[in-house]
C-alpha cells in the first residue's frame, strides 16, 4: 500500500462529475427499494428479485467494471502511469494499491447500498446480510479481474462488458457450463449458503465457489503485477 | 488606404471555388461513419466493432441453418424481435462506439477547429447523429436481411407476408438506431474521460432495461398488466418493440402497451428522445466550440 497513490486514485475516481456515475447506480437501487416498501408491494419473491437481479446482477458488475478499469486504465492510456512507474515503488505495491482503492469503491457503492436496500425492504430469512456478503465477495473478485484487464488491454471496458453481460448473462442462461464459470454464480453461491430462503439458487457448490473465487482473485492480481512489470506505453490514438 | 498591404507579401490568393457548408457537413458525416467502425484508424480500433457485428450475425446464420436442414420454417426468427433478442450486443456496440464519435473531440479540445469552417453547430450535431444512426442501422439491419434472404432461399411459405414483416423489421431497426444513437451520443458527450463514456452509456442502457424488467415483473405479480405494458416505454428496446408490434405488424412481445394509441404514444416518446438529445447535444457542442 502506498498512501499517495491511493489518494491520487481516489481523487481521480471521485473528482467532479465522475462521482455522479458512481452515485447514480446505487441511488436507483435505493429508490426502487424505497418505492417498493412504501407501496407495500414487496414479499420474499420481490425482495430476492430486486437484490439478485438488480443489486447483484446489474449494479455490482457495472460498478466493479467502472472502479476496476477506472483506477488504472485511463492513467495507462494517457501515459500518466509513467510518473508512478519511474518512482522506486515495487510494481506489486502499485497494483495492490489500485486494487484496494477499487475494492473500497465497490464496497462503498455496491455492498453498502445492497445492505441498505435489504434493510429498507425489510427482507426476510436473512436475505439482507447474505446478499451484502455475496456482493462484497463478488466485488473483490470482479475488481481484481477488471484491474488485471485494465492493465492488459486498452479495450478493457468492452472486454469486461462482454464477459459480464454476454458470458455470464446471456450464455449463462442456456449453457450450464458457462454458468459454472461465472463470478456472479460464485457470489450467489456464497449468498445461498448464508440464507435459508428458498428463492435463491446457485449453480455452483459453496466449496468450489470459494476456492475458485480465491484462485481468480489471486491469479488476476498476480497477472496484473506481471503485466505491469513489462508495460509498453503506446501513444494516444 | 489599404491597411493590409504591409502583410501582402506577394503570395498568390486562392480564387477557385470554395466547397461550402453542405460539403463540410457531408465530410463530417462520412468521417464519423467510418470512425464508428474504426475505418481509417489503427487495427486496435477495428477489432471491437467488427467482432460485435460478427456476433450479431451468428444467430441469424445459425437460424437459417436450422430452417434449411431441419426443414422447419416456423423456426425462423421474427424480424422485429431480432434486435430485442440481441439487445445486449447492440448496447455494447453503442457503448463502445458512442464515445468514439462524441467524446474524443471534446476530450482533446478540438471542437473549435470544426467551427473555423463554414459549418454551424446544428450541422455538426446532426451529421454525427446521422452517422451513428447509419452505423447502428447497418449493425441491426444486415442480420435481418440475412434472415430474409435465407428465408427466400429455403423457400419459407407466405413470401408476401414475409416481405411485409421484413420491411416492418427494417423500419423498427431504423427507429431503434435513431433512439439508441441519440441516447448514446448524449451520454458520451458529457463523459469525455476515456473509459467512463463506455461505462456511462452501458449503465444508462442496462440499468434502465433491468430496472424496467424487475418493476414489470413486480407489477404483473400484483396483477397490473396495463401498467406493466406502459412501463415498457421507459427502456429503448421495449419502446421500439411496442412501436413495432402496434404499428408495424411485428410479433407479439411478452408484454406491450395497449392498443394502437399505445403504439403512437411509444412513437411520440421516441420523437421526444431524439429531439431532446439533439437540443442538448447542440448546446453541448456550442459550449465546447468556444475557447
Amino acid at each position: 500500500m502506498n498512501s499517495t497513490i491511493a489518494m491520487i486514485t481516489f481523487r481521480s475516481m471521485l473528482g467532479r462529475r465522475r462521482a455522479l456515475l458512481l452515485f447514480v447506480l446505487p441511488g436507483v437501487l435505493l429508490i426502487l427499494s424505497l418505492v417498493l416498501r412504501l407501496t407495500d408491494t414487496n414479499d420474499l419473491d420481490v425482495d430476492t428479485s430486486v437484490l439478485q437481479k438488480f443489486a447483484l446482477g446489474a449494479v455490482l458488475p457495472l460498478l466493479a467494471l467502472i472502479a476496476g478499469t477506472g483506477v488504472i486504465g485511463p492513467e495507462i492510456d494517457d501515459g500518466q502511469i509513467m510518473y508512478i512507474l519511474t518512482k522506486p515503488i515495487p510494481r506489486q505495491v502499485v497494483v495492490l494499491t489500485k486494487l484496494v482503492v477499487a475494492i473500497v469503491l465497490v464496497t462503498l457503492f455496491a455492498a453498502v447500498p445492497t445492505l441498505l436496500a435489504g434493510l429498507i425492504l425489510g427482507a426476510p430469512a436473512g436475505l439482507t446480510p447474505a446478499f451484502a456478503v455475496g456482493v462484497l465477495v463478488g466485488g473483490v473478485a470482479y475488481a481484481s479481474v477488471f484491474v488485471a484487464l485494465g492493465v492488459m488491454s486498452r479495450n478493457a471496458v468492452t472486454i469486461g462488458l462482454l464477459y459480464a453481460l454476454v458470458w455470464e448473462g446471456l450464455f449463462g442462461n442456456f449453457a450450464p457450463g458457462a454458468k459454472k464459470a461465472s463470478i456472479l454464480q460464485w457470489a450467489l453461491s456464497v449468498t445461498d449458503s448464508l440464507t435459508d430462503a428458498s428463492t435463491v439458487h446457485s449453480a455452483v457448490g459453496l466449496t468450489t465457489a470459494l476456492v475458485l473465487l480465491v484462485i481468480v482473485t489471486l491469479g488476476a492480481t498476480a497477472l496484473a503485477t506481471v503485466r505491469l512489470r513489462s508495460l509498453t506505453v503506446a501513444s494516444a490514438e | 488606404m489599404n491597411v493590409s498591404t504591409i502583410h501582402d507579401i506577394g503570395y498568390r490568393h486562392y480564387e477557385g471555388k470554395r466547397l461550402g457548408r453542405a460539403y463540410v457537413t457531408r465530410s463530417i458525416f462520412v468521417h464519423n461513419l467510418r470512425a464508428a467502425y474504426g475505418l481509417g484508424r489503427p487495427a486496435r480500433a477495428k477489432v471491437m466493432p467488427f467482432v460485435l457485428a460478427g456476433i450479431m450475425l451468428l444467430p441469424a446464420v445459425g437460424d437459417i441453418a436450422v430452417v434449411a436442414i431441419a426443414k422447419r420454417p416456423e423456426a425462423l426468427f421474427p424480424y422485429t424481435r431480432y434486435q430485442f433478442m440481441l439487445q445486449l450486443i447492440i448496447s455494447i456496440f453503442v457503448a463502445t462506439q458512442a464515445p468514439v464519435l462524441a467524446s474524443r473531440e471534446i476530450r482533446f479540445h478540438t471542437v473549435p477547429l470544426y467551427f473555423s469552417r463554414p459549418v454551424v453547430h446544428l450541422d455538426l450535431v446532426l451529421a454525427k447523429l446521422a452517422a451513428f444512426t447509419t452505423a447502428l442501422f447497418a449493425l441491426t439491419a444486415i442480420p435481418i436481411t440475412v434472415l430474409y434472404v435465407g428465408g427466400l432461399v429455403t423457400q419459407v411459405p407466405d413470401s408476401g407476408t414475409q416481405l411485409l414483416h421484413y420491411l416492418g423489421g427494417l423500419l423498427a431497426c431504423l427507429l431503434l438506431s435513431l433512439v439508441l444513437g441519440a441516447i448514446g451520443l448524449l451520454v458520451a458527450a458529457f463523459t469525455p474521460r476515456r473509459g467512463f463514456g463506455v461505462a456511462a452509456v452501458i449503465a444508462v442502457l442496462l440499468v434502465s432495461s433491468v430496472l424496467v424488467s424487475v418493476v414489470q415483473e413486480i407489477t404483473q405479480h400484483a396483477g397490473h398488466w396495463t401498467l406493466s405494458g406502459w412501463l415498457g416505454l421507459l427502456t429503448p428496446y421495449s419502446l421500439v418493440d411496442a412501436v413495432a408490434y402496434r404499428l408495424l405488424g411485428g410479433k407479439l412481445p411478452d408484454i406491450a402497451v395497449p392498443g394502437v394509441g399505445g403504439g403512437f404514444a411509444a412513437l411520440g416518446v421516441c420523437a421526444v428522445i431524439v429531439a431532446g438529445a439533439v437540443v442538448v447535444l447542440y448546446s453541448r457542442f456550442r459550449k465546447a466550440g468556444l475557447s
